[in-house]
């Protein structure tokens, strides 16, 4: 098939495949896929402008997926006054001591020659910044974590419109890419995916401890929403009337008044479901509709052939004058942005924060997969790659049931390998994505919508 | 008794840090070598190596249960120990099966390291499901025989302590097997033949096979050495604790931590990186109250727990330790790059 027919084609099987599961199962399960489906895409630039075009393996993923999602309960949920009374200085405080203390570490490190010096030096600040966090963190947080700790006992957030924190999740996402880039950019490749899935370990570990920051994992619900709630659409007018003349041949073809009734009651809970669905999905779209935009205009700019020619020679690229590491710093931060906001767009769909649920070895890779199968180096590869893979991921369960169904079709109800083979159906779906990778690497390398050699 | 707070403050100590950081170093320090000498000879870093030590350990665990069923044990020690020598041979067989069909085509198209990483997650996420399809997600425990070299209550009657000193025998059997393994691996690369081509390829691919060294036999002994230590790394650790899937899983992250602390293609450095590890991991986490209770006068005595880190960082700690090496000296401990 020619490369210019196979992103329409791609897509449209994508399409097909939702529709089955639109009339197999239901619409409000296909469009529950579908928005997964577009924050995985999300993901997918993001890891794509990283190593399609910067060729950096970053397999911290998760770890700023989790950022996203803190920002999210950070910028929306309200603020516990009563904790900040009483023990937001310690915190703030605390705060202070730590950033001095780093502060003061850099300065030693960079301006002190003598070895010896420089050594006690650093010993005596982490000693001494260590023993005046612990003064005044230990006792606060335990303060915050005492006020009301089935509710909040935390120090709650800002107490804006859940939106914001998409644009804050990508500024708290690439100041943190900054950080970890500066550490980890030199490093080779591998080591680099190494130290970043090392690090994405860090920041989970600390937003699922640091309870008094995200009440860890007792888990934030009941977050804000940018959309109408369902129980509000089936009390208003308008809504109501809306239901009715979609279905007005439905409603028309019921004989008594009461059934009637039940039945557009019916309806009104369904579609209240699905509008609420479908708002969503067009929020998410118009993201990805503008971060698949302007990441296609920065890379078709010279700023982007710059970025390829450093991926396909680092040397040449080098001798021309350019700066490697900046350029790698600048689209390390960019690419984990991205991730970020994608993050806080799936805490806000989620409606809560589940730090428990950031698992970073496994979702990482799935988000890698997506980009491998999609075409690395193609962030239309990596939308469809983002919507195939989460589609595979959430079908394969019960496809595998299916299948396994089908295997111990002749055996008995109770037998204990049909017993087997049935409890075992949930684990088929690593084994189908870690094929798809082994297959694609093998006789796709360049994925199913691969990079644009551009000739000019 | 007063006489003997500082001996109870060391058996103390001993019961909660240093043999348990001892063990763990040991099991850590033997899975980090075989991933540093497939760093080192095959040139990638091995994302499936954790699920190839769950893999042989559930390949023990079924022949325990084999020789539990025909009702062949090893008396005092665990059955497991019997077990391994046939684990390995199936874990190595299907090794180097995987490797014909997956590693070998990368191998010869002579793509990039990191290809060869990203192909190491498809096989991941395949083992993962062969183990958890063959013997399920759940924790499993196959130890048998004595379970305690040093029991605490035996050793209080005895020498009268507050304290009870503990050595479970699989924390000997652990140190012992460990030290065996390393010797031996050793004693293979610096003075046998094989060892010493091995050395080389490793060194200088080009130059080993100008030289006749015939680089297929080297990537077979290399995936049968890694099997051998991956296998027994896993079952100690299983003897140990539990054998859990995702457990296991999880145990890549301080492989990798240790592998690059040490110096990554160094087996030396994998061994003292697999300690450093192991003993910050627990003397960082520990809560040190009890030990400064029996030390100190009774007017000094801490208020808190006296602990550095809280035990649910325990696995963010091995990074922190990484990181601080990325920055202080990016080469790891022991200078090297190869094996």
């Amino acid at each position: 098939m020619s490369e210019d027919l196979r992103a329409p084609v791609a897509f449209t099987v994508m399409a097909v495949l939702l529709a089955i599961v639109g009339f197999t199962q239901s619409w409000s399960v296909s469009l529950s896929v579908i928005n997964l489906c577009i924050i995985s895409s999300i993901m997918a630039i993001g890891v794509n402008l990283q190593w399609g075009y910067g060729g950096l393996f970053n397999a911290g993923v998760m770890g700023f997926t989790a950022l996203g999602g803190l920002t999210a309960v950070l910028v929306s949920h309200d603020p516990i006054y009563e904790a900040w009374d009483k023990a937001g200085i310690g915190i703030v405080i605390s705060a202070i001591i730590f950033v001095l203390s780093i502060t003061a570490l850099l300065f030693v490190f960079r301006n002190i020659e003598n070895k010896q010096i420089r050594n006690t030096l650093i010993i005596l600040i982490i000693v001494f910044g260590f023993i005046g966090i612990n003064n005044f963190y230990g006792p606060s947080i335990d303060i915050i974590e005492s006020i009301n700790p089935a509710k909040t006992g935390f120090l709650g957030g800002l107490g804006l419109p859940i939106i914001f924190s998409w644009l804050i999740a990508a500024v708290i996402a690439g100041l943190v890419a900054w950080v970890i880039g500066k550490i980890t950019l030199r490093l080779r490749s591998d080591y680099l995916a190494i130290a970043t899935l090392g690090i994405s370990e860090i920041v989970i570990a600390v937003v699922k401890h640091e309870d008094w920051l995200s009440r860890g994992v007792k888990n934030v619900s009941g977050l804000d929403r940018p959309v109408p709630y369902e129980i509000e659409l089936q009390q208003s007018e308008w809504f109501l009337n809306l239901v009715e003349r979609i279905n007005f041949s439905k409603l028309e073809a019921m004989q008594s008044l009461s059934s009637r009734q039940d039945l557009l009651n019916d309806l009104v809970i369904d579609s209240s479901g699905i509008f609420v669905k479908l708002c969503y999905a067009g929020l998410f779209f118009s993201v990805l509709l503008l971060i698949f935009y302007l990441s296609q205009l920065a890379l078709n700019s010279p700023w982007g052939r710059m970025l390829r020619a450093i991926r396909d020679n680092e040397e040449a690229a080098s001798a021309m004058g350019k700066n490697i590491f900046a350029q790698h710093l600048q689209i390390f931060i960019i690419g984990s942005a991205i991730i970020g906001i994608a993050g806080a767009m799936l805490t806000t769909l989620d409606g809560q924060f589940t730090p428990g649920s950031y698992r970073p070895l496994r979702f990482t890779f799935i988000i890698w997969l997506m980009v491998i199968i999609g075409g690395s180096g193609n962030n239309l590869g990596s939308i469809f790659g983002g919507f195939f893979i989460w589609f595979i991921w959430i079908e394969a369960e019960p496809l595998s049931i299916g299948f396994m169904n089908m295997l111990a079709g002749g055996l008995e109800y109770d037998n204990p390998l049909r017993m087997h083979l049935l409890g075992s159906a949930a684990h088929l779906r690593l084994f189908i994505m870690g094929l798809l990778l082994l297959l694609a690497l093998r006789f796709m390398p360049r994925g199913v919508i691969p990079e644009k050699i551009q000739k000019k | 008794m007063e006489n003997f707070e500082f001996i109870n403050a060391i058996v103390l100590l001993s019961n909660f840090v240093i043999v348990p950081a001892l063990s763990y170093g040991s099991q850590l320090a033997l899975a980090t070598l075989s991933l540093t000498i497939i760093y080192g000879v095959l040139r990638f870093s091995n994302f499936a190596q954790a699920d190839w030590m769950s893999f042989g350990t559930m390949a023990t665990i079924l022949f325990t249960w084999l020789f539990q069923s025909i009702g062949i044990t090893a008396g005092i020690l665990p059955t497991a120990l019997l077990a391994l020598p046939f684990a390995i041979i199936v874990t190595a067989l299907f090794c180097l099966l995987i490797d014909r069909s997956v590693y070998s085509f990368y191998r010869k198209q002579k793509s990039q390291p990191i290809v060869l990483m990203i192909v190491s997650v498809g096989v991941m996420f395949i083992l993962q499901a062969v183990v958890r399809f063959i013997i399920g997600p759940n924790d499993r425990k196959f130890f048998d025989g004595e379970k305690y070299i040093v029991h605490a209550l035996d050793f209080k009657n005895y020498f009268g302590l507050e304290e009870g000193l503990t050595i479970k025998s699989t924390q000997l059997i652990t140190v012992i097997v460990a030290l065996i393994a390393m010797i031996s691996l050793f004693y293979f690369l610096q003075k046998t033949k094989l060892g010493k081509s091995m050395r080389a390829y490793s060194n200088n691919e080009d130059l080993a096979l100008l030289s006749g060294i015939n680089p297929e036999k080297i990537v077979i002994v290399t995936w049968v050495i890694s099997s051998i230590l991956i296998t027994t790394a896993g079952v100690l650790y299983g003897l140990d604790k539990s054998f859990k899937p995702f457990t296991y899983f999880n145990l890549l992250l301080p492989m990798f931590a240790a592998a690059i602390v040490g110096g990554i293609g160094s087996p030396i450095g994998a061994v003292i990186g697999g300690y450093v590890i192991a003993f910050s991991e627990i003397t960082l986490t520990y809560a040190y109250k009890k030990f400064f209770v029996y030390l100190l006068p009774e007017n000094l005595e801490p208020s808190g727990l006296m602990q550095v880190l809280s035990t649910d960082y325990k696995f963010a700690i091995s990074f922190i330790i990484l990181v601080i090496v990325l920055i202080v000296r990016p080469t790891g401990i022991v200078r090297g790059k190869i094996i």
